[in-house]
Order: structure tokens, then C-alpha cells, then sequence
């Protein structure tokens, strides 16, 4: 991929993108190639600019400086576009907690467009498979921590979105629920759909098909968990990250 | 797509389906925005109901007779005023007044019984404090109440044709005579303008708050939709509140009413939108939920003062005149007042509500323009 266009396939190009807050680079410069249908971790300490970048690549935050485009489009111009083809879902999942299972997923499914015998179909479809079934009439607010999550993924891709991005969406959730939604985030990745997750946990970094590594805001290693590894001469990536941690406070003392 | 499909698609149906559903469960704010208005209503009527009980009343009695101490026995006797003094001046009586000794004072003038003899009518004087005009406007009838069978235990007296005492009753510090009737009306626009600015003022940053905007605006809804789904159900509520509010006022309060209540209705939703346009402008702004409540409260003040609710607009400095007329409440208080006490209808009123509707639209498309589908 060395020509001046990016790859039609790309799911996400970014050249150059950055962003600052006040005096705090919170992302600095990232160049950021990610093919469609794969399954891209990007990890890094807290404060490393992970949620900064996904929130440029959604439309959330305008980039100080710098291109993105998602899905084939600009970020900067056509946001609204992207909005309809992109699912995303946050650190905080934002569920309305005094809606019921059922409720939240209609909801988000009509906003994103789907109307009538289709919305039922593919609502019914959803909840199946996602064994909600039985919790339909449920407030979400009483879910537990793995069932939220799960209701998240659900509302965020009700609408079949080309790429998913997927903030820390594991985070305060049980071994079980993680290789449950593991096993999810990978059936869509075999129909195509290409994601981008951030995580804290190693044993899902290794998950990725292609990973990258943040520090302070700067892009610090990519490629495929063996590469990365290797790349840092570690054992394996809870030891690349823990490396990795140890410089950033090395730098921060 | 046709326009009746698209209107059908629009996202703005979705958002206000989950509006209603949630303002079904949120059982606090509709306490709040029902019960709580109805209770301060009835606070304010009670209140003016204890009021016009034992005012301390001097009196300054020159006449010193049998004749004027039996008038001043009459008075008090009914239990609307109590004997607080004697005076001896009308000076004293303004000081009395003034400091809050009294709130009100009976002048007998010196030839009260000579006049009451001779058979000729005696002139007695009542001067009430109406500065707080709810409680004044019963003192004052009470004080004519009062004086009137004091007129006819005189007749049973001396049994006689021409009457023999007149009442006049003088306002102070209020000369218009502004009534109980004439401020209930005004609360009902006070009670809409707080509660409508503060619960839509929240409507926006509470989303922020509770993380659920950052997903909402990840989705393809527009500005417009996101912000009109989020206002149109307050606007039942605004009327659920005035219905409330209003019934009230009529009901323990008899507050008249004389003009088209469709027609009141109908006009309140311009004044409805333009609070809910400052609310959700106060939302654009405030960064977290207390800030909202802050900004709310900030813009209550003016409201009360400046609107005509408390002070006769027609009195106040042209400053302060001018800050009333970018308020909402000033104008509804005119469409309130206009349609409940004097059956007004559109032809007296429709600069009002022409204002009210200019507001109203140029409040909801700032807010829109405002905001900003970004959370930054
Ligand atoms: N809205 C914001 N305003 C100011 N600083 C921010 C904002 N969002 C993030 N930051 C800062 O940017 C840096 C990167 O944050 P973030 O992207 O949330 O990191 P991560 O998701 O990797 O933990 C942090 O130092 C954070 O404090
Ligand atoms: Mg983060």
C-alpha cells in the first residue's frame, strides 16, 4: 500500500490526525490504515487517546489538524453520511436505563431508520439471537453488567452498520459475558463488518487480527499481536503493555 | 420518497415516543410539575386568607366620644382587625404603617357624634396598608362590612332615615387596588415559566450527564428532530399544569372566569413554546444539570419582578420596563389577565401573542442552531 490513494477497501484512513485540548495533545499525528472485515484493537494505558481517536472517527469530535475518512468518507464533511453506516458504542454504553430491553432497541433501530415489517423482523432477529428473548419487557437500568453490554451491541448494530467501533466494551465484565460477546463481535466480523475495539485486557488484544498500540497520544507499534510482540522482544502482549506502561510513567516522573 | 412518507420516517417520531415513555416513568418530575405548583397556590390563598384576620389597626379618634368608641368596638369586633394603639396625629399613623406596627388605621374626626345626633351622616375614614394587595383587598371589605352594621345598630338605636355613617375606605401604597384576583392569575403565569424553564433546561443536559447524548448523536437524528422530540411532550405538560393551576384558582380562589377558555388555551401555547425555548436554550449552554437549575433560577427573577406579576409595569423605570419586554410571562400576564378578568379576545390581544410567538421561534431556532452534534 505505498500509492498516493488510499485503498478503496479501507474501512479507516487517517493521515496525520490529531487533536489537542488546549495545551494537551491528547492524539498526536496518528496515520492509521485499517482494512474492511477486520477486527483492529487498539489498546494503550488510560489517557493514551483511544477514546479520542474513535470519537474523531464517529463525528463526535472535530480533529485539530489532520484527515480521517470512515467507511470511504470524510469525517469533516460527511458525518451525517457516515452516522448511517457506522455503529458505535461507548465507554458508558448509553442505555436509557428507565426503558425497558425491548424499548431501547426500538428506539435506536427507528432512529436509525428501520420502519415497519423490517424493523419487527430484524428486531425479533436481534433479540433471539441475542438470547434477549425473556428480557424483553426488562429495564435496562436493572440489567447486569454482561446483559448491558450485550443490549448496547445490540442497539448499535440494529441497524447492520458496515463498521463497528467498540470502546472499551468489556470493561467491569465477567470472564463468561467477555467470551460471550467475543463470540458475537466475531460471527460479525465473518459477515463483513469491520471493528475497531479498544480493550484493557490482554487476553483480547491477542483476539485481534491486527493491533495498535497508543502511548500518550502517539502511535507506538502496529501490526498483528506476533509482530507487536515481537517487535518489543516481549513474551506476549500483556508484557508489550506492561513495558509500555512502565516508559509512559517514565516519562510522565 | 413522498413528503407524507418522509414526514412518517422522520426521526423525530422515534425520540418523542421515548420522551412520552419516560416522562410516563419519571413519577418525581410529574409531581413536580403538577402537585408542587398546586401546592404553592394553595400556600399563596391560604396565606391570604390568614391575612385578613386580626390586622393591628391604631386608631386615631378625635371625636373621643361614646358614639366613636362604639365604632371602634364594631370594627374590631368582627375579628379582620385588632386594636393595636391609639394615635394622635396622621403622622403617627403613617409611621405606624410604615414601620409594620399597623396595617391599618381608623380616623373618626372630631364631629362624628355631633353628626350621628343631629341625624345627619358621619363621615369615618379607613386607611389600609395595600402594599401587599392580596390580603388588602378583603381588609378593605371587611372594613365596610364593619361599618355597615355599625350603621344599622345605630338605626336600631335612634331609629332613623338618612344613613347615619359612611365608610370611605383609603388604599395606601397601592392606589390601583390591585386584587387576589388580580395576582392569582399572574401566579398561574409565574408557576408555567418556572417549572417549564427548569424541567427543560434539564431535558438536554441530563442526556449529556447520563452518557446517553454521546450515543444519541453517534446516529443519524437531526438536530431538529432530536430537540422538537425532546420539547413537544412538555408542552402537554405545560398544559396539564395550567389546567391544574387554573382550576384551582377558580375553584378556592373564585378567580373569574369571564372570557373564552379555548381561546386561552389556544393562545397559551405560544407563551408554553417560548418557555420551553428558554429552557432548552438554557440547555445548550449549561454544561451539567446544576448549572441548568442555576441558570433557571437566574431567569426567574426578572420574571417575577419585572414582568407586571408584582409591580405595575406602568410605574417602573424605563430601564427596567424595557428588560420586561423581552419576558414572556409580561406578555401572557396581559393575555392571562385580559381573557380571565375582562373576557379579552384576539382583537385586544394579538400583539401579545404575536410577541409570543416571534419569541417563541426565535428561542427554539437559536437553541437548535446552538447545538452542536458534537460533545465538545
Ligand atoms: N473533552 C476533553 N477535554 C479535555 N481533555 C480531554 C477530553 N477528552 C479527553 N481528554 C484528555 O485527553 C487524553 C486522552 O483521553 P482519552 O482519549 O479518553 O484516553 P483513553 O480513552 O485512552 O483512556 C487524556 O489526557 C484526557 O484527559
Ligand atoms: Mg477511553
Amino acid at each position: 500500500m505505498t500509492g498516493p490513494s488510499p485503498a478503496p477497501q479501507a474501512a479507516v484512513e487517517t493521515v496525520g490526525l490529531r487533536k489537542t485540548f488546549g495545551s494537551l495533545v491528547a492524539v498526536d499525528r496518528l496515520d492509521l490504515s485499517i482494512p474492511r472485515g477486520q477486527v483492529f484493537g487498539l489498546l494503550g494505558p488510560n489517557g493514551s487517546g483511544k477514546t479520542t481517536t474513535i470519537r474523531m472517527l464517529c463525528g463526535l469530535m472535530q480533529p485539530t489538524d489532520g484527515t480521517a475518512r470512515v467507511v470511504g468518507l470524510d469525517v469533516h464533511t460527511d458525518a451525517e453520511l457516515i452516522r448511517t453506516r457506522i455503529g458505535y458504542m461507548s465507554q458508558r454504553y448509553g442505555l436509557y436505563d428507565d426503558l425497558t430491553v425491548g424499548e431501547n432497541l426500538r428506539f435506536y433501530a427507528t432512529v436509525y431508520g428501520l420502519h415497519g415489517a423490517e424493523r419487527t423482523q430484524r428486531l425479533t432477529e436481534h433479540l433471539e439471537e441475542l438470547g434477549f428473548t425473556e428480557r424483553m419487557g426488562q429495564m435496562a437500568g436493572t440489567l447486569s453488567g454482561g446483559w448491558k453490554q450485550r443490549l448496547a451491541l445490540a442497539c448499535a448494530t440494529a441497524h447492520r452498520p458496515e463498521m463497528l467501533f467498540l470502546d472499551e466494551p468489556t470493561a467491569g465484565v465477567d470472564p463468561a459475558a467477555r467470551r460471550t460477546f467475543w463470540q458475537i463481535i466475531y460471527r460479525l466480523a465473518e459477515r463483513g463488518t469491520t471493528i475497531l475495539v479498544t480493550t484493557h485486557y490482554m487476553d483480547e488484544a491477542e483476539r485481534c487480527q491486527r493491533l495498535a498500540f497508543l502511548s500518550r497520544g502517539h502511535l507506538i507499534a502496529l501490526g498483528t499481536p506476533t509482530e507487536v510482540t515481537q517487535q518489543f522482544g516481549q513474551a506476549n502482549i500483556e508484557d508489550v503493555f506492561i513495558e509500555l506502561q512502565r516508559r509512559d510513567e517514565g516519562v510522565r516522573a | 420518497m413522498t413528503r407524507m412518507q418522509r414526514l412518517r420516517e422522520s426521526r423525530f417520531w422515534p425520540m418523542l415516543w421515548k420522551e412520552f415513555i419516560q416522562m410516563r416513568r419519571d413519577r418525581l418530575t410529574l409531581v413536580m410539575v403538577t402537585v408542587v405548583p398546586a401546592v404553592q397556590l394553595l400556600l399563596f390563598g391560604y396565606a391570604i386568607q390568614t391575612d385578613v384576620r386580626h390586622q393591628p389597626m391604631v386608631v386615631l379618634d378625635e371625636s373621643r366620644t361614646v358614639e366613636s368608641r362604639a365604632l371602634t368596638a364594631a370594627i374590631t369586633n368582627t375579628g379582620t382587625f385588632d386594636y393595636a394603639g391609639e394615635v394622635h396625629s396622621r403622622r403617627e399613623i403613617q409611621l405606624a404603617i410604615r414601620t409594620g406596627q399597623a396595617r391599618a388605621a381608623l380616623v373618626i374626626p372630631p364631629d362624628y357624634e355631633r353628626l350621628i345626633k343631629r341625624g345627619e351622616t358621619a363621615r369615618a375614614q379607613m386607611i389600609v396598608d395595600a402594599a401587599d394587595p392580596s390580603s388588602s383587598q378583603a381588609a378593605m371589605s371587611g372594613a365596610q362590612l364593619a361599618a355597615a352594621s355599625r350603621a344599622q345598630a345605630i338605626i336600631a338605636e335612634r331609629g332613623r332615615i338618612r344613613l347615619p355613617l359612611e365608610m370611605t375606605v383609603r388604599p395606601w401604597y397601592n392606589p390601583a387596588g390591585r386584587s387576589a384576583v388580580f395576582i392569582v392569575p399572574g401566579i398561574v403565569g409565574v408557576l408555567l415559566t418556572v417549572t417549564m424553564t427548569i424541567i427543560t433546561s434539564g431535558a438536554i443536559v441530563r442526556e449529556r450527564e447520563r452518557g446517553t447524548l454521546e450515543q444519541l448523536i453517534v446516529t443519524p437524528i437531526g438536530k431538529t428532530s432530536l430537540m422538537l422530540g425532546k420539547l413537544v411532550p412538555f408542552v402537554l405538560v405545560g398544559y396539564l399544569q395550567m389546567t391544574v393551576v387554573l382550576v384551582l384558582a377558580w375553584a378556592i380562589f373564585d378567580v373569574p372566569l369571564v372570557g373564552s377558555i379555548p381561546l386561552l388555551y389556544a393562545l397559551a401555547s405560544t407563551f408554553i413554546a417560548a418557555s420551553l425555548g428558554v429552557g432548552l436554550l438554557v440547555s445548550t449552554i449549561a454544561r451539567n444539570q446544576a448549572q441548568a437549575m442555576q441558570m433557571s433560577f437566574f431567569f426567574m427573577l426578572p420574571n417575577i419582578l419585572l414582568s407586571g406579576y408584582m409591580f405595575p409595569r406602568e410605574a417602573m423605570p424605563d430601564v427596567a420596563r424595557w428588560v420586561g419586554l423581552v419576558l414572556p410571562l409580561t406578555y401572557f400576564l396581559k393575555v392571562l389577565r385580559g381573557i380571565l378578568l375582562k373576557g379579552s379576545g384576539l382583537a385586544e390581544l394579538w400583539r401579545e401573542v404575536s410577541a409570543l410567538a416571534i419569541m417563541a421561534t426565535v428561542l427554539v431556532s437559536v437553541s437548535v442552531r446552538r447545538f452542536h452534534k458534537t460533545i465538545e
